[in-house]
């Protein structure tokens, strides 16, 4: 299973991170801060896998964004390999050619989207259809919800006047 | 609404936004400008938050979950907030409410109680958008708690919409290690998954459950591999595929009929398919588990070239790793690909190299063992610092793995680690500095030899200046000292001990030079003075030929000890003239006196030992000077004296000390050490909770009477428990306290054969023994081809001392798998008898829930003792059938299973395998 999903900037700046096992909040910056040293500081054209912990690291780099899963050692790389290539290429799709200020200031569609794609840390959606569609479903249901937010909010501010 | 801390209209009208808060966040500098415009936007968000809009609640907590998953804010004390959001009912606000639950909601937070209900609210809604949310919210933090109010939610959600059911089943893998007992509610329904192939992503999450639970503890899914075996030749969904592969990987393990069976199907994927992922995990499944398996191997060696010479290093990596996994089993394999291993070796990608050294380690044989490691060290001057040293570690683990286990040649090997202190970049000194003085230890045919390395390593001054080999230095100083009496030339080394670079080095290694010191120069005077006494004395090889030293020209003749050989005192009274022991002395004093000041206490007092021996001597013998011929005087001299008694003090072999020595010491008479630890006991109030509510711990310390009281009453009690039961309560105690033990000898027979170690007249026959011993082992173990006879390798229990693996299950797991073994043989049971008292599980699933839901609520305990019971029931019922059906395979299956496995198999591989 995925242990974590980390998304870092070329810079070392942390733009998501989704954890699937128990870390503590001193356990998990310790992690980024031991994983972004590390898988920044290797060159481009090598090999994706790093050795962590007794765990291994997957990571990608999309343009200036690495994308990262830890799994367990037997696990397999290349299908780890396949699911972030799959959640960027869902994201690529949502936000029409995904980059990272997308993913900064719409935070919150990029851990819905991840929690469309991977559940408990397996991929629960292989087809990016069905995660597109589902993704705009909610998004409708988001909207509808803020239309009557919004009414209702007029309705308080009048009432309070 | 703007009393008290709360916001005011104003605050949620002019609210900043999530927007707002990045690109302020994005307009300050990293550093104190942007930390103080956190620490700002946070103030706000703490009034926001409070607000009884949810509009601007939710804005707020939004805001805080940005902050607490990318800059790492804590977010605790916003939990109930987002609690009271969850139950919103706009949907918006919903979302918001359970991704910040998910992100930073712990197990041990009290606001998770509050949850539940609206956990359950949602698992029930019609919305299956909000089925979700609880579900993904749940997947992340689950407790015990929520796994055991939830689970017949989920329950009914497992038969549900396909996009609800998958996230549901993904789900239950944390409920069932957060609490077992919902196997036995979930259990048959997630099976039933299995079977409808309608829907691949459900399917997926199934196989997902089933390889994550399997990983754990492979044999409680035995019975289920028939439903495996046909998804693995049916489907074509590599996700699946694969999942499958390492569950049969897991099983197969167990049943070698399994094995038979699978393995041409697995043949048949990593033939056909394209995808890479999946062939490699055929190649894993392959090598790990079916090795035996001679076609197949080949075939998987094969693809595992195709891996190796890919342009792809993601390939060639795990090419390499491939060959790892068959190394254990096929060397061959590795052996046939050497050259693109060794090639790897000075790979671009370091995680390539590492792979490539594992590989070249995992070859390595006491045949090869000195070729591998001239071309190692090749690759070691020629790599990176950090590769370099990575080539030194793993060298010097995999020659010293089991004593020393694959080296033959010590000379060769002492060598090895002379030059492997002087690569430049070696950060090794630790490690080698180890190896030197326990190879000394260990090995008494090396000393000469490691004499010799060591002087080399003294004598440069170079080396002094580099701070990571001061350690080995601090070794060969060591040595020097303490086998000198192998030296060629004991002056030469008296001098690089005292040359003015050793200044350089730290304290505590500059006064192990200084104690070197003392032993090389006691040595010498006792030959000087008393030659032809004592064990130290004649010489047969020399061993450091090096005839440029300047301080020693003129006496090139020497010393070496042997037992057997008597004295040659001619060769010792020419090496030992007066005038060189006269300048050695003043050569001693006149370096260290400056140190007897030293504000370092090691270095103080023992060059002070040093001096006052040096002092001693210097007077005695300048005295003597013109009578220099007279034996007889020096023998009388005081400093004789001295030197004979420091000489039989310093010629006691030091040997390795085995960990559990300390147990082989007899109890001297008159300890009691049993005594002592139940007086302990009565101290600690929580190891014997009869005798500590009898006496309170202050009182005896207030009334002394009171406390001898406590004694004599302790005797009395100690004098009714028998020894029996005062062993026990020893080891209960060694059981709670083991941190305070040493490690134990396991071996009872090898302790009891093993005299103690610290027994003076015993000491010697002790050392010969194992001297003996070893030897016996070594010549079984010897080969007939090796011309050279390994040297004798000192071994303790060792091997004991190394912890013990044992693989231990979680007792979660155990409690799946036993709860998991329960359904399937209740299936069984309902399915194959017509048993009365057996109740039929598989007929109704709400019947099956409900009285499971009873087992679940009361006490674990008792649930396990009646599953005890039906177990029992079922396992004769069993035998009985199996009894009818065929008596000798049962037999066979139960020796190959052994315990109470045997129940679960014999049900159902059968029919499959058969």
């Amino acid at each position: 299973m995925i242990h974590f999903v980390l998304l870092i900037s070329r810079q070392g700046k942390v733009r998501l991170t989704k954890w699937y096992s128990p870390y503590s909040q001193k356990e998990r910056s310790k992690v980024i801060r031991e994983l972004s040293g590390m898988i920044l500081s290797r060159g481009p054209k090598l090999c994706n896998f790093v050795e962590w912990r007794g765990f291994k690291v997957v990571y990608k780099r999309y343009a200036s964004l690495y994308f990262c899963m830890c799994i367990n050692q037997e696990d397999n790389e290349l299908e780890v390999l396949e699911i972030i290539h799959h959640y960027v290429e869902i994201l690529d799709r949502y936000f029409g050619s995904v980059c990272e200020l997308d993913l900064i200031f719409n935070f919150h569609k990029a851990y819905y989207i991840l929690d469309e794609v991977l559940i408990a840390g397996e991929l629960q959606e292989s087809s990016k259809k069905t995660v597109a569609r589902l993704v705009a479903t909610q998004d409708s249901l988001v909207e509808a919800a803020k239309e009557e937010a919004n009414s209702i909010s007029n309705i308080i501010a009048q009432a309070t006047k | 609404m703007s009393g008290g801390g709360g916001p005011s209209l104003m605050d949620s009208l002019f609210q900043r936004t999530l927007d707002d808060l990045i690109k302020g966040i994005r307009l300050h500098l990293p550093g104190a400008a942007q930390s103080s415009f956190i620490s700002k936007s946070l103030d706000e968000i703490r009034r926001e938050i409070k607000s009884t809009d949810s509009q601007t609640k939710a804005t707020a907590l939004q805001k805080l979950t940005y902050l607490h998953s990318l800059h790492g804010i804590d977010m605790s004390w916003a939990a109930f907030h987002a609690v009271e959001l969850t139950s919103s009912p706009s949907f918006l606000h919903k979302k918001t409410g359970y991704l910040a639950a998910s992100l930073s909601f712990r197990p041990s937070m009290d606001v998770l109680l509050l949850l539940t209900n609206q956990l359950r609210k949602d698992l029930s809604s019609t919305n299956q958008h909000e089925v979700s949310l609880a579900l993904e919210c749940l997947s992340v933090i689950c407790t015990p708690d929520f796994a055991r109010d939830l689970t017949p939610d989920i329950f009914t959600l497992l038969s549900g919409k396909n996009f609800i059911r998958k996230k549901a089943i993904a789900c239950l893998l944390m409920v069932f290690s957060q609490y077992p007992d919902a196997v036995r509610v979930c259990f048959k329904r997630l099976v039933d998954n299995l079977e409808s192939a309608d829907n691949a992503q459900t399917l997926a999450a199934t196989v997902g459950v089933f390889c994550e639970l399997a990983s754990k503890e492979p044999r409680s899914y035995l019975p289920l591999a028939p439903e495996f075996y046909r998804i693995l030749v049916d489907s074509r969904n590599n996700w699946v595929l694969i999942k499958v592969l390492k569950i049969f990987a897991h099983l197969a393990k167990l049943e070698p009929r399994l094995a038979k069976k699978v393995v041409e199907p697995i043949c048949d994927h990593m033939k056909r398919s394209e995808a890479k992922s999946l062939v490699f995990e055929c190649v894993r499944a392959i090598v790990s588990s079916f090795y035996e398996f001679e076609f197949a191997v080949k075939l998987a060696v094969a693809k595992i070239r195709e891996f190796l010479l890919d342009s792809d290093l993601n390939l060639r990596y795990l090419g390499l790793q491939g060959l790892l996994l068959v190394a254990p089993n096929h060397l061959w394999a590795v052996l046939e690909n050497k050259e693109v291993v060794i090639k790897s070796l000075s790979d671009v990608d370091r995680n390539i190299k590492l792979e490539a050294l594992r590989l070249v380690m995992s070859m390595v044989s006491d045949d090869n063992v000195v070729e591998i490691c001239r071309v190692l060290i090749g690759y070691a001057l020629k790599s990176d610092p950090e590769f370099c040293n990575e080539i030194l570690r793993s060298m010097l683990s995999t020659c010293s793995r089991n004593v020393y286990e694959i080296v033959i040649d010590f000379d060769w090997y002492v060598s090895l680690l002379a030059e492997m202190a002087r690569i430049p970049h070696c950060q090794n000194g630790e490690e080698i500095e180890f190896q030197l003085i326990d190879i000394g230890m260990r090995v008494k045919d090396v000393r000469p030899e490691l004499v010799r390395a060591g002087r080399d390593l003294l004598i440069d001054p170079a080396l002094l200046g580099n701070p990571f080999i001061h350690r080995i230095l601090s070794a060969a100083a060591w040595v020097s000292g303490e086998y000198v009496k192998f030296s060629r030339n004991p002056f030469e080394i008296m001098e690089a001990l005292l040359q003015p670079r050793t200044n350089l080095l730290p304290p505590s290694i500059r006064s192990v030079y200084i104690h070197s010191t003392f032993k090389v120069l006691s040595f010498c005077l006792h030959s000087f003075l008393l030659p032809g006494k004592g064990v130290n004395s004649s010489r047969s090889n020399f061993v450091d030929i090096e005839p440029g030293f300047t301080y020693s020209e003129s006496e090139q003749e020497f010393t070496e000890t042997d037992h057997a050989t008597s004295s040659s005192g001619f060769n010792k009274r020419d090496t030992f003239t007066q005038e060189a022991v006269v300048n050695m002395l003043t050569l001693v004093i006149t370096s260290l006196t400056p140190l007897a000041e030293s504000h370092d206490v090691e270095i103080q007092e023992r060059v002070r030992n040093v001096l006052g021996l040096a002092q001693l001597a210097q007077q005695e013998i300048s005295c003597n000077h013109d009578q220099k011929e007279k034996m007889v005087d020096k023998v009388d001299l005081k400093t004789s004296i001295i030197i004979r008694l420091i000489n039989d003090a310093l010629s006691e072999d030091f040997g390795p000390v085995s960990l559990s020595a300390q147990e082989r010491v007899p109890v001297p008479n008159g300890l009691v050490l049993e005594e002592n630890l139940s007086k302990l006991d009565s101290i600690c109030a929580d190891v014997q909770l009869s005798i500590s509510e009898s006496f309170s711990l202050v009182k005896p310390i207030l009334l002394p009477t009171d406390g001898d009281s406590v004694s004599n009453q302790q005797n009395e009690e100690d004098s009714e428990t028998s020894p029996a039961e005062s062993m026990s309560l020893l080891a209960e105690h060694r059981k709670r306290h083991g941190l305070f033990y040493l490690p134990s000898d396991h071996n009872k027979n090898a302790s009891s054969s093993f005299p103690p170690a610290n027994d003076p007249n015993q000491r010697d026959n002790d050392v010969e023994d194992l001297v003996k011993l070893t030897d016996e082992s070594l010549v079984l173990k010897r080969k007939p081809g090796s011309n050279r006879p390994r040297p004798v390798v000192v071994k303790l229990d060792e091997g004991e001392r190394l912890p013990i693996t044992v693989k231990k299950t979680d007792e979660n797991d155990d409690l799946i798998s036993g709860a998991v073994r329960d359904v399937l043989l209740g299936n069984e049971a309902s399915l194959h008898s017509s048993n009365p008292s057996g109740r039929r599980k598989g007929e109704s699933h709400s019947k099956d829930k409900v009285e499971n839901f009873e087992t679940g609520n009361s006490s674990k305990r008792r649930s396990k003792h009646r599953n005890h019971g039906k177990y029992v029931e079922d396992k004769e019922e069993n035998s009985e059938k199996s009894k009818k059906k065929s008596g000798g395979r049962h037999k066979a299956r139960r020796r190959a299973d052994g315990g109470i496995d045997v129940a679960v198999q014999k049900q159902v591989i059968p029919d499959f395998l058969l």
